[in-house]
């Protein structure tokens, strides 16, 4: 867990300012960022994957019961998954609602 | 040691040592006078004497990040440059420092363009001082050859982990043919430890390496990276005494002639400092109590050691092989003074900026900058520099 | 559809070399495209990457999106970089300091540190025959840093500092060919690719590393902040591009031209621009212009193709 980039100190930077902690970009949320959410009607989703394959942000995911939705810590909102989704069961909402 | 010495061009000699340092990779662009280091290295390779990856790059700046990706991955790295090439690479240059990567330079000093010069003087590595890169200067074959092994040692040290630029003056020594003592293989092998790096690329361990830094956290990488060219310092130390525990030859990062009773000194680093010392020692005879300091560490400046040598002499005469235009005069003098601002016993400072572009500076020409030195020193005319030999 | 081993989003390799959290533009085509390649290429990979879109948003200290081994140096370099990676582990293999491992060696950088700043370096290592792919995001301007033009800018798009004037039609310049460049080295392979088509990506990303030497693939990576459309068509514009034979889709192996993918409908060019605001000030004479040299040229890509 890396610690807020104002708070380390130069001992604790590792030489070269190499980081070995590969991934730790999940400590940011981006989910922030949204101001409207994918909405999933779980009935209508085929679980084709095609939602899941043009995330940018890997932030789509399958739920237990088998269909796709959104991780709303990291997603966007941008939309993609609502436009490419072939059978039209996504709804971006606005986050306000 | 009823070792041989043989005749030999400097430059194929460090050719020689980069080959007994079992190097992984030399990627290298041609460029006078540098251009003989480098063309033996593709000889000895070429027959089988040094297995290595020779990789003639498109450019000084490609060489460079080639170096930069070899040791990335902790491979034993070698390139060469001069001049203009150090100039075209010295975007990478400062980040190969940056990102401390190990890696050894034979820096064949060269002039700055413009006007073009293939000759030497110090205007190219004086360019790259802020670099963070260690810098160590030679001033006879056997110094070149020598410290491209302790470059190595130095560069790949976990404690030091910073890429080392060997210096050698162009044509002046790169060219020149002098009696070089080589050292055995097994020498070598026992003073060159395998190259362990401990974070090198490899997807067994994958890291990031050359994030980028906002300003909440690029203060505390440069500060880092400031404690770890001084940490290098007592490295560097260890590193030459062992070397001088096994070949007898020893290297310090101030070294001095004849100044422990001198009243005033000059001040060389490079090649100048044999012919200084010739001079030293023949207006020794003729009553000028004079002495030698030379400056082997130009990076890390050992200041410690420097105001050991020189504190409580009169004056210094510093011979400069750059000028820094609109500015205080050369490079090493501004450091000098710098170091002994403000220290008890300080001596003045003489600075006379010589042998721009390779011109010729003779035994006479040191003598007159030691006699005339002396006089401006008495008359307090320290100010600024002189452009030694010039005309009009 | 007998050449790929994967077409179906269900089939696809699900292990991620590439982490949220990254802070690229929602939509941003360039960042899906990564995550493809990366998934392509496998764990057995380092990567060169160049300054750029892609470097900025996936590496602010202390934070790493990468699970692979990576190394920014400089923006104009990486070709230059991992040429040397390659050989460094090849020559520490060969002397026994490193156990055998096959590693595919990736540099990765925009369409300006590839086709502008660094062609040198990157026709460098193309010549130099390092077993190393080249991967560049094309999304056809300078856009870390503003939307500024690059060489990849194609005839009429409007950028910073190729905008859209009263005495200026924006970019009056053709769009640089690198794949044509790449040909030009004799490498054994070379091919066109977009995130909106991604079995295909990713099939040729493979390609490219199981292929020895160096190979390039030159990814159309729309960008909706750059591009001025809805981030949600970011995908949609990836087929419009492909569709309209603007960015047509094929492979080079050993210098023979093959088709990857031929429109069923070609779209019309006018339908590709329209949409986007970077074209919108162009009139119908200049949108007539870019009809005609589209068609030439896919016609010209058509005709290779089906020389043997």
């Amino acid at each position: 867990m890396a610690k807020p980039m104002d708070q380390i100190t130069w001992q604790e930077l590792e030489i070269g300012a190499v980081v070995v902690e590969i991934g730790n970009a999940r400590q940011y949320e981006t989910g922030s960022w949204r101001s409207e959410r994918p909405i999933v009607d779980k009935k209508q989703c085929i679980r084709c994957g095609v939602c899941w394959l043009f995330c940018p942000d890997m932030s789509i995911v399958r739920a237990s019961e088998g269909h796709f939705e959104a991780n709303l810590t990291y997603c966007k909102g941008c939309g993609i998954c609502a436009k490419e989704c072939p059978v039209g069961c996504i709804k971006m909402v606005s986050e306000e609602e | 040691m009823g070792k041989v010495r043989k005749g030999i061009e400097v430059s194929i000699a460090i050719a020689d040592a980069v080959k007994q340092a079992d190097v992984d990779v030399i990627a290298a662009y041609p460029i006078t006078p540098q251009t003989h280091i480098v063309e033996h290295l593709a000889e000895i390779v070429a027959e089988g004497e040094l297995d290595a990856e020779f990789i003639p790059v498109d450019s000084e700046h490609s060489a460079m990040s080639v170096c930069c990706g070899s040791a990335a991955v902790g491979a034993r790295t070698f390139t060469s440059t001069s001049s203009q090439g150090l100039a075209l690479m010295s975007e990478i240059f400062f980040i190969a420092a940056a990102m401390r990567l190990p890696m050894v330079m034979a820096l064949a000093n060269r002039s700055l363009s413009g006007p073009l010069s293939i000759w030497n003087d110090h205007t190219d590595v004086m360019m790259v001082r802020d670099a963070g890169w260690i810098h160590i200067f030679t001033e006879n074959g056997q110094e070149a050859y020598d410290n491209t092994f302790c470059a190595f040692r130095i560069s790949e040290d976990p404690k030091v982990m910073l890429p080392v630029a060997v210096n050698l003056d162009g044509f002046i020594l790169t060219h020149m043919i002098e009696p070089i003592e080589y050292e055995d293989d097994e020498l070598i092998n026992q003073y060159l430890p395998k190259f362990e790096m401990k974070n090198a690329l490899h997807p067994d361990k994958p890291v990031s390496m050359g994030c980028f830094a906002m300003p909440e956290i690029y203060t505390e990488a440069q500060m880092n990276r400031e404690q770890g060219v001084v940490n290098s310092y007592p490295r560097i130390l260890k590193a030459w005494e062992e070397w001088g525990n096994l070949t007898g030859r020893h290297y310090k990062p101030i070294e001095t002639y004849r100044a422990d009773d001198a009243e005033y000194c000059i001040v060389t680093m490079g090649s100048y400092g044999e012919t200084a010392s010739e001079v030293v020692d023949t207006l020794r005879e003729q009553g000028e109590k004079v002495g030698l300091v030379k400056i082997r560490l130009w990076r890390p400046f050992p200041f410690e050691e420097f105001r050991k040598a020189v504190l409580g002499k009169k004056h210094l005469i510093v011979i400069d092989r750059a000028i820094s235009f609109g500015g205080p005069g050369g490079p090493v003098a501004l450091e000098l003074r710098s170091a002994l601002y403000k220290k008890k016993g300080a001596p003045a400072i003489v600075n006379y900026i010589a042998g721009l572009a390779g011109r010729d500076v003779s035994r006479k020409d040191f003598t007159n900058i030691i006699l005339e030195g002396k006089k401006k020193a008495a008359s307090r005319d320290t100010d600024g520099f002189t452009l030694y030999g010039l005309r009009g | 559809m007998d050449r790929f081993s994967v077409f179906s989003a269900r089939l696809v390799e699900t292990a991620e070399n590439f982490t949220s959290g990254h802070r690229a533009c929602q939509g941003c085509a360039e960042a899906l495209a990564v995550r493809h390649v990366v998934k392509a290429l496998g764990r057995d990979t380092i990567i060169a990457m160049a300054t750029g879109c892609m470097e900025i948003i996936s590496s602010p200290l202390p934070l790493t999106s990468w699970k692979l081994p990576w190394i920014h140096n400089a923006f104009e370099n990486p070709a230059a970089v991992i040429s040397g990676c390659e050989r460094g582990m090849k020559a520490m293999m060969r002397k026994g300091k490193l156990p055998q491992k096959k590693i595919n060696f990736v540099a990765m950088g925009g369409d300006g540190a590839t086709a502008d700043i660094g062609m040198g370096s990157l026709s460098g290592a193309l010549e130099r025959g390092h077993d190393m792919l080249y991967v560049c995001y094309d999304n056809e301007a300078y856009m870390n840093t503003g939307i500024q033009r690059s060489s990849s800018t194609p005839f009429g798009a409007s950028t910073t500092t190729s905008p859209a004037g009263k005495k200026s039609m924006g970019q009056n310049t053709q769009k640089k060919n690198m794949p044509k460049i790449a040909v030009a080295h004799n490498i054994p392979y070379v091919a066109t690719a977009c995130s909106s088509f991604p079995f295909d990506l990713m099939e040729k990303i493979k390609r490219a590393v199981e292929t020895p030497g160096p190979a390039y693939v030159h990814v159309m990576s729309v960008c909706p902040t750059g591009w001025r459309i809805q981030p949600a068509d970011a995908i949609k514009y990836g087929r419009l591009v492909v569709d309209s034979c603007v960015f047509p889709l094929y492979e080079v192996i050993n210098g023979n031209y093959k088709l990857s993918y031929e429109p069923k409908q070609i779209i019309t060019v006018k339908e590709y621009l329209s949409g986007q605001g970077r074209f919108r000030h162009l009139t119908d004479k200049e949108i007539e212009q870019i009809q005609e040299a589209v068609t030439r040229d896919y016609q010209k890509l058509v005709k290779m193709s089906e020389e043997v």
